[in-house]
């Protein structure tokens, strides 16, 4: 008898796995570990100490970058998950009509076009904007950060929109329900962790992001990413390894949060 | 008998330009209060889509659907005092069977007390009791389908529509809640619309059907009229198993025909609108027609080859092949000695008892 087809019996499926586990995370683990290192080596160990976490506490620019990190993230992931799930409503919750592929194909683009495309567009139209209104501020960032998020938010709620049983909606309605209280008390509850993770998912990416806010930022308005990005053309020491390890350990928190609060919903 | 729903020349036309489609044509229905009604049919009759324009989910192309004489057919559902159990339930996942029995009562701005008061009315007319803090994903398909129940009488509709919410169970629990059915429409003294492609439920629980076909209403009425005097074709086929003969009306004397069939055999049969010498096609129930020894004796109609003998335990069905080439089934009781009286392949006569063949409306 011939045993069904398994990849696990492929000759080298083990050898292979463990390479690619270790590419992936080889890299992070080195890293982690030097965010523990006393001296200021990236390359030598010479023993365990807390001392990069402190130094990067204490460092001013640090800790202004992660503010400012936090602050452009959160900003710009609530407005992107708000326009993400109206859209997300808008285009699910109709009957098909000519044009409604585009709109799907507009709202996701965004993921397809080359960062450094949007980037430099960005920086042209902001530059004019500036120009004209004189306003230098965060605002400019929030808006570059919210309109690169809206199509991450975007696929989680759409999704979840999908999966949903629309006669629901409908027994909502049969039971005196308006529209608006269908949504309220039926839509909206079971949309939840659609739009919670497309809130995670907005805020991590916006809280990452490199390029687009290297070109739209002006003077003084780095992120925690670009300072660090900074500091690499200087003296590298593992204080970036340990701004690097207090990051990780905050999204592998919110993954985890996400994780309980929407199986606990389920 | 006061008239609770109104169906006068509705329409409904799904599609634009040349992909249209007719899915109820012109349908005249009167539903009366307090009343058990069926609309019964295969799927895509458009049983269904007639429910959802009472219910308000379909809005009809044509025609006015009156509610104790005001039309609501552009009403949007959430105004009309009509409530539904839908076929896959829909029960709120994320509420407890209770809240979603209350769902419609605190929609209607109801006060908290008189909200949990009627709840525990409701859980008590279902025997979901114990269940009521329980979420809807814990308890059994028998049970979600009586949350729906409750859920949907709690608000106290003028009209229950039911959308054949009886599929999903399995064959003993449905038998159960069709009897149950019947029992709080009694109690409740709402008008239940019901939907089903089941004839044998549609026969058993309503006061009267609607046979429907490709989106029109064959015929109306009670569960009797409607088996024992099958407007045409389709609906003696639909409902039960029929037998078809065909003939031509040789005389006729008060209510009664005299029909030779093609066979050369001669079947009285009760007839309204024939005249002598029509063409006419008669339908017999199994179960008013016996397989007997040849030579007949009496009221034997016809002959033909036994073919096969199916034993059902209450009774058995005997296949008999016709001269023409049909088969014509009997259906008899089973009685101690009746099993081997017949031996597949031999010749046996037909006996129709008195009154029990009916010649169809002519042309259907």
């Amino acid at each position: 008898m011939a045993k069904p087809f398994s990849v696990k019996r492929q000759r080298g499926f083990t050898a292979m796995a463990i390479a690619c586990f270790a590419a992936l995370y080889l890299p992070i683990f080195v890293l982690v570990i030097f965010a523990f290192n006393s001296a200021s080596s990236l390359s030598h160990f010479e023993g365990v100490s807390l001392r990069w976490f402190h130094e990067a506490a204490q460092n001013k620019q640090v800790v202004d970058a992660t503010l400012r990190s936090f602050h452009v993230a959160s900003v710009a992931a609530v407005i992107a998950t708000l326009v993400a799930t109206m859209a997300a409503l808008a285009t699910t919750r109709t009957r098909p009509y000519p044009g409604l592929t585009f709109k799907y194909a507009l709202l996701n683009a965004p993921l397809m076009i080359p960062e450094i495309v949007t980037a430099v567009a960005l920086l042209i139209v902001f530059s004019q904007v500036k120009g004209w209104i004189g306003y230098t501020g965060i605002g400019y960032l929030i808006a570059a950060h919210t309109a690169f998020c809206v199509p991450f938010a975007y696929l989680p709620i759409r999704a979840r929109l999908e999966n949903m049983d629309l006669t629901l909606e409908t027994a909502a309605a049969d039971l005196y329900a308006t529209r608006w209280n269908t949504f309220r008390y039926v839509t909206l509850p079971l949309l939840w962790p659609g739009i919670l993770a497309g809130l995670m998912l907005s805020f991590v990416i916006s809280l990452d992001d490199v390029v687009i806010t290297e070109f739209v930022k002006s003077a003084g308005q780095d992120t925690l990413p670009t300072y660090m990005l900074g500091q690499l053309r200087r003296s590298i020491t593992p204080e970036v390894n340990a701004i690097s390890v207090v990051l990780l350990l905050f999204s592998v928190l919110v993954v985890t949060l996400f994780f309980f609060a929407s199986k606990r919903r389920n | 008998m006061n008239e609770a729903i109104g169906i006068r020349d509705v329409s409904k036309v799904f599609g634009q330009g040349d992909t249209t489609f007719t899915a109820v044509a012109r349908v005249n229905i009167s539903i009366r209060e307090n009343e058990f009604f069926t609309l019964l049919g295969p799927s895509g009759c458009g049983k269904t889509t007639l429910l959802r324009m009472i219910a308000g989910f379909e809005f009809p192309t044509d025609g006015e659907i009156l509610l104790h004489g005001e039309n609501i057919a552009d009403m949007p559902p959430f105004r009309r005092p009509i409530n539904t159990v839908f076929q896959n339930y829909a029960l709120f996942p994320h509420m407890t069977v209770a809240d979603n029995i209350g769902f419609g009562l605190r929609m209607l701005g109801k006060s908290k007390a008189e909200v949990s008061e009627r709840v525990i009315e409701m859980l008590r007319l279902v025997k979901m009791e114990p269940m009521a803090g329980r979420r809807t994903s814990e308890i059994s398909g028998g049970q979600q389908q009586r949350v729906a129940l409750a859920r949907a009488l709690a608000p106290q509709p003028k009209v229950l529509l039911l959308d054949e919410p009886l599929s999903a169970l399995d064959y003993k629990l449905r038998k159960e809640m069709q009897l149950e059915l019947k029992r709080m429409q009694h109690e409740t003294g709402i008008t239940f619309i019901f939907v089903t492609h089941d004839q044998e439920e549609a026969l058993t629980m309503s006061d009267r059907i609607a046979v429907m076909s490709k989106g029109q209403v064959l015929q109306v009425g009670s569960p009797r009229d409607i088996y024992d005097a099958p407007a045409d074709r389709f609906v003696a086929e639909f409902i039960g198993e029929t037998n078809f003969l065909t003939g031509r009306v040789r005389k006729i004397a008060e209510e009664t025909a005299e029909v030779m069939l093609e066979g050369g055999a001669a079947i009285s049969a009760t007839a309204a609108g024939v005249g002598v010498g029509d063409d006419v096609t008669i339908v017999v129930r199994p179960e008013h027609a016996e397989v007997v020894a040849v030579p007949a004796t009496g009221s034997a109609v016809t002959k033909g080859t036994l073919e096969n003998v199916v034993y059902f335990g209450t009774d058995t069905h005997f296949h008999v092949r016709l001269p023409d080439g049909s088969v014509f089934v009997t259906r008899q009781q089973n009685r101690p000695r009746l099993s081997s009286e017949f031996a597949v392949g031999s010749e046996v006569s037909i006996a129709v008892a008195a009154d029990a063949a009916r010649i169809l409306r002519a042309g259907a």
